[in-house]
């Protein structure tokens, strides 16, 4: 019974990472490579973990360890994948071509590292107060 | 000054010394039945006040977001394997109701880890965060599903 579950289980998030990898090739730019990438394989992973776990059920150094793994699997992905999607950003590289709206567009300042908010006037653009006196 | 999770990992590692069996089954006892005891006993105290009610709300936040994880990302896996791209992407502004560092970070994280949302930057006035969003639909709604997950991250962290 544990073999067909920790088979499952195993299959299952080799089949994610298969498509973590596959996104990679087929997505048509950076942020949806790494919607793609990230998430599918860190689900792959944390599965393919937890199907170790299952199979030594019981042991609490392997379960400690599996629980230690998935944890630090969720707290890093989504840092790795952000900053990886904010440097391609503001570097510069293109957007698909069907992208739909980008509310980020010229909201960052690279000179000052300051990026505004919806609505907000950039410091340099605001009338000079002493000067309108 | 220890925690109420601190005296709950406590009462467990006694259960354990007393009923003289380390083994991860018991742990899980232990913690139960610790949780339990702190739950009525230090029901009066505040710093225990809302403990009784932060647990089950923190097992029930992973499990709404255990399910909304595999159902997103079965979403992005369909898109990759069929033909043809179903994909409206955009970057839109989400207005942030978490205010500290901390509950910024957890929740960027956790709208990252959903597939289809990837969270690029937090404006420095720290009022918006900007997010890839891969099916941009309905922006209305995706706003709406964002701000419902924010909502019970909160819950979970306040």
């Amino acid at each position: 019974m544990t073999d067909v579950v920790v088979s499952l289980f195993l299959l299952i998030g080799a089949g994610f990472m298969f498509v973590a990898a596959l996104g990679l090739l087929r997505m048509p730019d950076l942020p949806m490579r790494l919607h793609a990438t990230t998430k599918a394989g860190a689900l792959g992973g944390g599965l393919m973990v937890i199907a170790v776990g299952l199979e030594f059920f019981g042991d609490v150094a392997v379960a400690a360890r599996a629980a230690a793994i998935i944890i630090f699997i969720v707290l890093t992905a989504p840092i790795a994948a952000h900053l990886i999607g904010r440097a391609g950003y503001f570097v510069g590289l293109p957007m698909w071509s069907k992208t739909l709206k980008d509310e980020l567009k010229d909201r960052y300042d690279p000179q000052n590292q300051v990026l505004l908010s919806p609505g907000e006037v950039s410091s340099e653009d605001k009338p000079d107060r002493d000067k309108a006196e | 000054m220890i925690g109420p999770l601190a005296w709950n990992i406590l009462l467990a590692m006694l259960w354990m010394g007393f009923t003289g069996s380390f083994t991860g089954t018991n742990l899980f006892i232990g913690l139960a039945l610790g949780y339990l005891v702190l739950a009525y006993a230090l029901r009066g105290i505040p710093a225990f006040a809302n403990y009784a009610t932060k647990v089950p709300r923190t097992i029930r936040f992973i499990g709404f977001f255990l399910w909304e994880l595999i159902l997103s990302n079965l979403k992005v896996a369909y898109d990759v394997l069929t033909p043809t791209y179903y994909m409206k992407p955009g970057v839109i502004a989400f207005p942030l109701e978490a205010r500290t560092d901390g509950e910024i970070t957890i929740v960027a994280n956790l709208i990252s880890l959903t597939p289809g949302t990837l969270s690029l930057d937090v404006s420095s006035d720290r009022k918006v965060l900007y997010i890839h969003v891969m099916y941009l639909d309905d922006e209305a709604e995706v706003v709406k599903s964002l701000r419902y997950l924010e909502h019970r991250a909160l819950e979970v962290l306040r």
